[in-house]
């Protein structure tokens, strides 16, 4: 029985993680950047809802307006800081990601100070579940984040933008062929990566109350990281290289003598997985046909 | 009054010279080859008019509009298409995903429809193998979709990079007569091509490029009958 409990903490703790990754993934594949500032939209998200729960008492307004604020500033973010060194090298938009990212933590510091805000989400209690006493945050998380794939998933396959998205991806020169401007099919994919970040901001803080301006920099990393395990780019991946870290921190969480070094414990398995694995797990090595 | 013109172009990579003063024209109904060896600068004359690459200078003008510094996704929407070097089909989606992503312009479901079935009525291997992912279609049958998708979006003018690269002379002999058939359905065609032979015997007129400079021009029987090209592109 505290297996199924580990799996399902594993489990939702990887729906958040794989929300973070699909933003990574998608902005990789897409636009072919590392949004390094991605994970403090997470922290921006955070923010947003703290303020609005503040003025309101709302959690569902505070999600509504992190999701609303995250993506306008996504974008925003994209067009002032990115797409000027559109075609410019590799390194030079990295290093303006990490610019974007200690900007945004330093004014979040500034606005709010340094010490942690507490922001009470709600308090669910438990759910009884085959004589399992589950905290009633890990079920709402595991479900919206499965309903978000899942809307997500459809979203690329079936509509007109979201298959532009692919085509985008697979080969820009071609797409903008078929008429897909490149430009647009970049600013939603960077809106659809912030508003998915403003979700996980909100699972986080459903788990944890405590908001600091760095509190997205350390699961950013790790979703990075997760979202190269399932193979960078890859949608499907992205979701299972989340899911992966969120059963190994929970798998290691319950070990007790392993339990402080969950962090490195993770990065561990994860690196020893691309070793194992370099083009991750549903990552594609690409194929040329002449 | 030509229906491309193009005049004066000169492109760069970076610092090196691509094109230094390429001007010709294609006229409506007409098949323009524009031929020359490798490095010539076909492949950047071609990215050029459909907008993919920014010229330093000279313009591009499409019935009589001024498109040289339009983005290529603006340029299909006026009636070109390009069926680029190597195909660039879209390999995780399938054939019908590809056909109809060579119609995101277009609105008109029915129209779109009626395009898709005048396209399986060329290519009928690709209406068997619709469902098929396209990276799993062979060399063949990935030109045939390449020409497919351009199609799709009802051009005026189509323009073609090497269509019969890497084909068995069988396949090669299909795509020139599908390149015949597109052209008697209306469509006018500027083609580039390695396969001089082939090109010149279908063309109404050819130009020939060389590094980047276009050195002679005429039509495609006269270019054929010349010494000079039948030297240097021909194999004697
Ligand atoms: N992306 C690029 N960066 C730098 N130089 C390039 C680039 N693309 C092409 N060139 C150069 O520009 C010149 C013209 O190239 P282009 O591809 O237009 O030739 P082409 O006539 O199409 O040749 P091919 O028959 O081999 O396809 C060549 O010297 C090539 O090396
Ligand atoms: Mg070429």
């Amino acid at each position: 029985m505290e297996i199924l409990e580990t799996l399902i903490n594993g489990l939702s703790s990887g729906g958040t993680y794989a929300m973070i990754a699909l933003g990574y993934t998608m902005v990789y594949g897409i636009a072919k950047m590392l949004n390094f500032a991605h994970g403090d939209i997470i922290m921006v998200g955070g923010y947003t809802i703290f303020v609005t729960m503040g003025l309101t008492g709302n959690p569902i307004l505070g999600l509504l307006a992190a999701v609303l604020f995250c993506v306008v500033l996504g974008v925003v973010v994209e067009r002032v800081a990115y797409k000027p060194l559109r075609g410019a090298t590799p390194l030079a938009v990295l290093i303006t990601a990490i610019g974007v990212s200690y900007l945004l933590q330093s004014v979040a510091q500034m606005i709010f100070k340094s010490s942690p805000k507490m922001v009470m989400i709600a308090d669910l209690g438990n759910v009884e579940f085959l004589g399992l006493y589950i905290p009633m945050y890990v079920i709402v998380t595991l479900i919206c984040s499965v309903i978000i794939m899942v809307v997500l998933s459809l979203f690329v396959r079936f509509t007109r933008t979201g298959r532009a998205m692919v085509a985008v991806s697979e080969d820009r020169g071609a797409a903008q062929l078929m008429g897909i401007s490149v430009n647009r099919i970049i600013t939603v994919t960077f809106a659809i990566g912030s508003a998915l970040a403003a979700f996980a901001g909100f699972f986080m803080l459903m788990k944890s109350p405590s908001l600091t301006n760095t509190m997205g920099a350390m699961p950013g990393i790790k979703a990075f990281t997760a979202a190269v395990i399932g193979g960078i780019g890859s949608i499907p991946g992205a979701m299972v290289g989340g899911i992966v870290l969120g059963l190994i921190e929970a798998c290691s969480y319950k070990i007790t003598v392993i339990a402080p070094y969950t962090d490195a414990i993770e990065f561990l398995i994860l690196i020893l997985l691309l070793l194992v694995r370099p083009t991750g797990i549903l990552g594609k090595k690409r194929r040329e046909k002449v | 009054m030509a229906l491309l013109e193009v005049k004066d172009l000169a492109v760069y990579y970076g610092v090196i010279k691509a094109l230094d003063g390429v001007s010709f024209t294609v006229d409506e109904g007409e098949i323009v080859a524009l031929i020359g060896a490798n490095g010539a600068g076909k492949t950047t004359t071609l990215h050029t008019v459909t907008g993919l690459l920014p010229p330093k200078s000279g313009t591009v003008t499409y019935h009589g509009q001024d498109i040289t510094n339009l983005p290529a996704h603006k340029i299909v929407t006026l009636g070109i298409a390009h069926v680029p070097e190597g195909r660039r089909i879209f390999q995780q989606l399938s054939v019908l995903e590809n056909l109809k992503m060579g119609a995101y312009t277009r609105k008109d479901k029915k129209e779109i429809a009626e395009s898709l079935e005048q396209v399986y009525a060329h290519f009928p291997r690709l209406k068997e193998r619709k469902n098929q992912v396209a990276g799993t279609l062979s060399g063949g049958e990935q030109q045939m979709l390449a020409m497919g998708r351009a199609m799709m979006s009802r051009p005026k003018l189509i323009v073609m990079d090497e269509p019969s690269m890497g084909l068995s002379p069988l396949l090669v002999k299909e795509v020139f007569k599908i390149i015949l058939d597109l052209h008697k359905t209306g469509a006018t065609i500027l083609l580039v091509e390695q396969n001089a032979q082939m090109a010149l015997s279908i063309a109404d007129r050819a130009y020939v490029l060389e590094t980047g400079r276009i050195v002679s021009e005429g039509s495609g029987q006269e270019l054929l009958q010349s010494d000079e090209i039948k030297k240097a592109y021909l194999g004697g």
